[in-house]
Parts: structure tokens; C-alpha cells; sequence
């Protein structure tokens, strides 16, 4: 469970000065749901993922994490999220094998737990062939499923994907989006960024549109087409961005 | 803080990093292989390079003295410079290195000599140029040597021995322990490069676990783990000291080695003739030193993660290190300029106080006040910097650069 209640993240900036990367957003995403935040380049999604995760402090706001304080309880809401990113990337000099375990460990899992937990995810992802290999030596898609890996191994009830699919081809952008569905069937909370109409629509339970560090408007798909009487997304994202503009 | 945490940070960072060729060469080949290559290369190609011009029959111009037969045979017969005729350039060509040296022989050098006139005769000479000094030699002995019977033959003309003249004799022998002499000879030497490796032996660990992190993206995977910043900044440091330290330990044992090989064949020359002192160095006084060294590279590992981890990646790091590097190199140079010796106010100055200190110990004397003064204000030092680490690491601004 997510509850994110008035985050708000201040950077101080020496060209921009005090700048709301994220301002005032609350939102709400529970077990067997997935989130999406959809935002153009530079409108707070990362900022505000990052915060979720625990690597910035908001500087206003409140959020319950997996049932755990965010500014109180960061080590635990770290202990029950799995975060991934285009940014978080592995460490090329050890195998999957042993980037896994590691990750494991700094869970404080028992070793014999994280053998176990390997085998199960490296079947599950199709990863026996390169798990003993080198990560400086994999393709994309290896790479995409030890990371995949790597967030799943403490097994996590609350899942953050900073926009998982970028860069990645057909086939790859499927298996990923595949695991995101997955996570929801086995109950976990998914909270997701994407710049991506299409996905979105794909795999979104609730929608949040962001711009400019605000959270717009949020929704289900069905509750955004009737509110703004449109039926593609690109649509009704342009439209409440171009009206928050004018607004402004 | 968990310890266990901390083990498991570490032992990962350590696996990567002896993974890292450049880290190993870093550490293990730069003080076994390059630094002793380097300086016995240098050191055996100084020593041919003086053979060599010691060998070699220098050339001396003579000017003048046609009037004076008796200089000229003395310069005729002796074999140990070739005499050339004379020229009018001969300081351009002293300059240009074609000749070595110039005799100017005064007029009527002969006749003033026999009326007992005092005369002065002049060597022309490169300063500095080593071959052109040993050709002077060459001339000043043969001079003093003409000099001397001439000043025998005036005082048998007075009915006086040569022993007049010298009434007693002068003798050297050197009363300091080996130890002794070889705190002089290495006493500079040794800390210097210990202070040098331990830096250098963190310096590319340090860089690579934090700024290189940045640039790789791994940083922020580590951070989404549930160990707190305090663990994954110690459990990296510890890699980077041992690094500093295996580093100088490395050096250590070449050291030792190349000490012990040349002390063998040391012996094996000065065996059958003259004797001497080997210099040695006091062994506990070594020990001192490595103790020393800890706080030392506890100090720098920090220091330098601290630095670099301002960095966005391992060039920029290294822009912001290598001034550094000067900075800690500086003060244990100054400890080998004559005249600065270790006082309590010294001993507070970081670098330049193990620097000082470290040259009594190993010529084998242990001051236990500005030892211990120097041993608890780097340990202070050390802590200081690592809580700088620490609190880095809890700075957003530093960790997510854009
Ligand atoms: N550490 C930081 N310091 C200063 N400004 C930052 C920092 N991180 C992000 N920003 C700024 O905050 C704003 C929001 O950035 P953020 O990365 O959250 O956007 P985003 O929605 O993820 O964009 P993108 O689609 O490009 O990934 C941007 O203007 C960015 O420049
Ligand atoms: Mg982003």
C-alpha cells in the first residue's frame, strides 16, 4: 500500500533558485493495484518515485509505505520496496549470481533463503544460462532481468518503476510489462512512471497525470474518459496540460 | 550501524575491486614492480654514467707558459688529462662541452717560481658539468703534486723535513650505529614513500567506489537497499584502507628484499677490502612506522572518498585529487630539509609529524611524546574525516548531482 499525502520536494538550484521538482501530491495506490504516473519529460515523476523510495527527503508532506512511516521508518519501507529504474543500474564486475545475493543479504536474508529465492526467480525469468556470467558482459534484456531479479529478491509488497521500458525494444518492453501485471496478480502494489500513452492504457488501474511537479488529475481510465468526454489518452493528457497552462 | 552490514558491504566492494586490473595494478604492481625498477634503473644508470666519465682521459687546454719549460714537462709527462695547444676559444668551447677544462700558465711562471714570488696560475671550468669538474681534479692534482716537490726542495734547501710542514695527522672513523647512518641515509627516503603508496594505494579505490558509482548508476541501486548510508560508507572504506595498505605493505616487502640483496652483495665487496658500514635500519623502528601508517591511511581513505565523492565521475574525481596529491606529498618532503626536526608543535601537523617521526625511528630512537601525540591527532584526524564521509553520504545534493 502507498498513501502519499501533500509530498513535496524543493530543490535549490544556484540558475533556478527554489524550484518545486514536486509539489503537493497526494495520491493513494492499494494491493493489487497499479499506478501510473504519466508526465512529460521533467515534470517530477523520478523526484517523486525517488521520494516514495526513500533516496530524498521530502521536504513537505507525509507518505505510509507498506504500512511504514516514510521520514521515520526508511529502512523498513527500503526493506519492503522494490525499485527500479533506467538509473539503477548493476554492478558489471560480479555475476548475476553473486549481484543478487548481495542485494539478498543487505536485505538480511538467511543464505540458504537467498539460494532458494535465486533458483526460483532464475526459472521464472528464463536466466539459468547467463547467471553465472559476468553483467558486463550481458545484452539489455540479460541486464533488464537481473534487475528485474535484484528487486524481487526480498520479495516486496510494494513494487516502483521509474519508466522500465525505456529503451527497450518490442520484445523486451513486453516481458517487462508482463512482469508488471504479474506483480498485481500476486498482489503486490504497483506504483509505475511512463511518459507512454499506450501503456498506460494497457496496464493502468488508476492514472495520475503530472505536470509541472503537480499531480492534475487522477482517475481510473474510464472515470478520465468521462470526465473529460474523450476517449484516447493522448487526448485527454494534452488537454488537462494545455488547460493547466492557461490557467496558469 | 550493523556490523554485519557493514561485513557484507565490504566483502562485495572488496570481490569488485580485486576484480578491477586497474585497482590491482594500483596496488600490488606499482610498489613491487615499477617503484624498485625505477629506482634501481636509476641508481645503476647513475653509477655507469659517473664510471663512464671517470674513464674517460678529459682534455685540457694549456695556455701560455712557453716560457716556463719545467710546468710544461710536469704537464707533458703525466697521463692523466691529454693537453691540447692553444686556442682562442676555448670558453666557448668549454660551453659547448667540447672541452673539458683550460689551464692559463701566468709569463715568466718558472723564473717567478725561482725567485719565490707568489703566482697564481687559473683553471677554466664548466660548473655543474661533471666530467669537466673530474678534469679539473685531474689538473689540481697534478699542480699540488709539482707544488709539493717544490715545496720539499725549498725546505731541504733550508735543512728542514718535509714533516715539518705537518706536524700531526687527521683521522675519520664513523662512531654512529649502522642504524644510525642508515636513519640518514633512508630516514627521508622510506616515510616518503610510504606516505606516497598509502595515499596513491587509496586513491584509486576511493574514486572508484563513489564517484565511479555515480557514473556507473550503481549508486543508486545500493541506496534503495535497506542499509543505511553510515554502513555503506564504512563497509567501503574499509576497502579502500585495506587497499592503502596492502599497497604499502607490497612496497614493504620488495623493499625488504631488494635491501636484503643489496646488503649480501654489499657485504660480498667490502669483504676483502676496506670494510664500512652497511646502513641498516632499526626493525622495531620500522614497526613504528607501519604503526604510524595505519592512522595515516585511515586518514587519506576518508579524505579522498570524501573528496570524491563530489565527483560526477572518475575524471572529474581525479582533477580534484591530484592537487590533493601534492598537498600530501608537500609536507614529507619538507621533512627531509635539514633542520626541521620533530617538536610537540609538529607533531600535531597531519603528514608532516610521521614524516618527521619517522626518521628517528628507523635510525632506532623512540621520542614517546611526540609519538603519542602523533599517533592520537591522526587517529583524530582519521575520525574527523570519516564523519565528513559519513555525513556526505546523507547529502542529496552530493549524491544525486545533475
Ligand atoms: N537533484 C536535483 N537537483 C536539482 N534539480 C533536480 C534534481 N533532480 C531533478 N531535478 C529537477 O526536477 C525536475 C523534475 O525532474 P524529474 O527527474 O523528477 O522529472 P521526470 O518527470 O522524471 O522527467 P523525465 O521524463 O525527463 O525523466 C526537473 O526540472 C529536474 O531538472
Ligand atoms: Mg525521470
Amino acid at each position: 500500500m502507498i498513501d502519499a499525502r501533500g509530498l513535496t520536494k524543493i530543490f535549490r538550484d544556484k540558475k533556478r533558485g527554489e524550484f518545486r521538482a514536486v509539489d503537493d501530491v497526494s495520491f493513494h495506490v492499494s494491493p493489487g493495484q497499479i499506478y501510473g504516473l504519466l508526465g512529460a519529460n521533467g515534470a517530477g515523476k523520478t523526484t517523486t518515485l525517488r521520494l516514495l523510495a526513500t533516496l530524498l527527503t521530502p521536504t513537505e508532506g507525509e507518505a505510509t509505505v507498506a504500512g511504514f512511516d516514510l521520514r521515520r521508518e526508511s529502512e523498513r519501507v527500503r526493506g519492503q520496496v522494490g525499485f527500479l529504474a533506467t538509473s539503477t543500474a548493476l554492478y558489471g564486475r560480479l555475476t548475476a549470481r553473486e549481484l543478487i545475493t548481495y542485494f539478498g543479504r543487505l536485505h538480511r536474508m538467511p543464505d540458504e533463503l537467498i539460494a532458494t529465492r535465486i533458483e526460483q526467480l532464475a526459472n521464472e525469468l528464463e536466466m539459468h544460462e547467463f547467471l553465472d556470467r559476468r553483467i558486463d558482459k550481458f545484452s539489455t534484456g540479460m541486464k533488464q532481468k537481473t534487475s528485474i531479479a535484484r528487486t524481487l529478491i526480498h520479495d516486496p509488497s510494494v513494487m516502483i518503476f521509474d519508466e522500465p521500458t525505456l529503451g527497450l525494444d518490442v520484445m523486451a518492453a513486453r516481458t517487462i510489462v508482463r512482469f508488471i501485471r504479474d506483480c498485481r496478480a500476486r498482489g503486490k502494489t504497483v506504483l509505475y512512471s511512463t511518459h507512454v500513452m499506450s501503456e498506460v492504457e494497457k496496464l493502468c488501474d488508476t492514472v495520475g497525470i503530472v505536470h509541472q511537479g503537480r499531480l492534475l488529475d487522477q482517475g481510473s481510465l474510464a472515470e478520465l474518459r468521462a470526465r473529460h468526454g474523450e476517449q484516447d489518452m493522448e487526448e485527454i493528457f494534452v488537454r488537462i496540460v494545455t488547460a493547466a497552462e492557461a490557467h496558469a | 550501524m550493523n556490523l554485519r552490514t557493514i561485513f557484507i558491504v565490504f566483502l562485495k566492494e572488496l570481490r569488485e575491486t580485486l576484480r578491477d586490473r586497474r585497482s590491482i595494478i594500483a596496488m600490488f604492481v606499482v610498489p613491487t614492480v615499477v617503484i624498485p625498477a625505477v629506482t634501481f634503473g636509476f641508481a645503476l644508470t647513475s653509477v655507469k654514467l659517473v664510471k663512464k666519465a671517470r674513464q674517460e682521459i678529459p682534455t685540457v687546454m694549456v695556455l701560455g707558459g712557453e716560457d716556463s719549460p719545467r710546468i710544461r714537462a710536469v704537464l707533458e709527462k703525466q697521463k692523466t688529462f691529454r693537453v691540447l695547444p692553444p686556442g682562442d676559444d676555448f670558453a666557448e668551447q668549454i660551453s659547448q662541452k667540447k672541452l673539458r677544462a683550460a689551464l692559463e700558465i701566468p709569463p715568466h711562471f718558472d723564473a717567478a717560481l725561482d725567485r719565490g714570488e707568489r703566482v697564481a696560475v687559473t683553471i677554466y671550468s664548466h660548473d655543474g658539468e661533471m666530467r669537466s669538474s673530474f678534469a679539473v681534479e685531474a689538473v689540481e692534482r697534478v699542480l699540488r703534486s709539482h707544488r709539493d716537490n717544490i715545496v720539499r726542495q725549498r725546505l731541504a734547501e733550508h735543512g728542514l723535513a718535509p714533516e715539518a710542514l705537518r706536524p700531526f695527522d687527521t683521522k675519520r672513523e664513523n662512531v654512529a650505529p649502522p642504524e644510525k647512518v642508515g636513519g640518514n641515509v633512508f630516514g627521508g627516503f622510506i616515510p616518503y614513500l610510504f606516505i606516497i603508496l598509502c595515499f596513491t594505494g587509496a586513491m584509486y579505490p576511493a574514486i572508484d567506489l563513489t564517484a565511479g558509482e555515480k557514473e556507473r548508476g550503481t549508486l543508486e541501486t545500493l541506496l534503495c537497499s535497506p542499509a543505511a548510508r553510515s554502513e555503506l560508507v564504512i563497509g567501503k572504506f574499509l576497502v579502500v584502507l585495506c587497499a592503502s595498505l596492502a599497497t604499502v605493505s607490497a612496497a614493504l616487502v620488495s623493499m625488504g628484499g631488494s635491501a636484503l640483496i643489496a646488503g649480501a652483495s654489499w657485504m660480498h665487496l667490502t669483504a676483502s677490502a676496506h670494510g664500512g658500514t652497511f646502513p641498516t635500519v632499526s626493525v622495531p623502528g620500522m614497526i613504528g612506522v607501519l604503526v604510524l601508517v595505519l592512522p595515516l591511511a585511515m586518514f587519506f581513505s576518508a579524505l579522498l572518498m570524501t573528496i570524491a565523492l563530489l565527483a560526477k565521475s572518475h575524471k572529474e574525481a581525479q582533477t580534484y585529487v591530484s592537487p590533493l596529491m601534492i598537498l600530501a606529498v608537500l609536507p614529507a618532503a619538507a621533512a627531509v630539509l635539514p633542520g626541521v626536526e620533530l617538536t610537540n608543535t609538529l607533531a600535531l601537523v597531519p603528514i608532516l609529524n610521521i614524516a618527521l617521526v619517522s626518521k628517528e625511528l628507523v635510525a632506532g630512537s623512540f621520542p614517546v611524546v611526540p609519538l603519542l601525540l602523533i599517533f592520537v591527532s591522526t587517529c583524530v584526524y582519521a575520525a574527523g574525516a570519516l564523519a565528513l564521509a559519513v555525513r556526505m553520504f546523507h547529502r542529496e545534493n552530493v549524491l544525486f548531482r545533475t
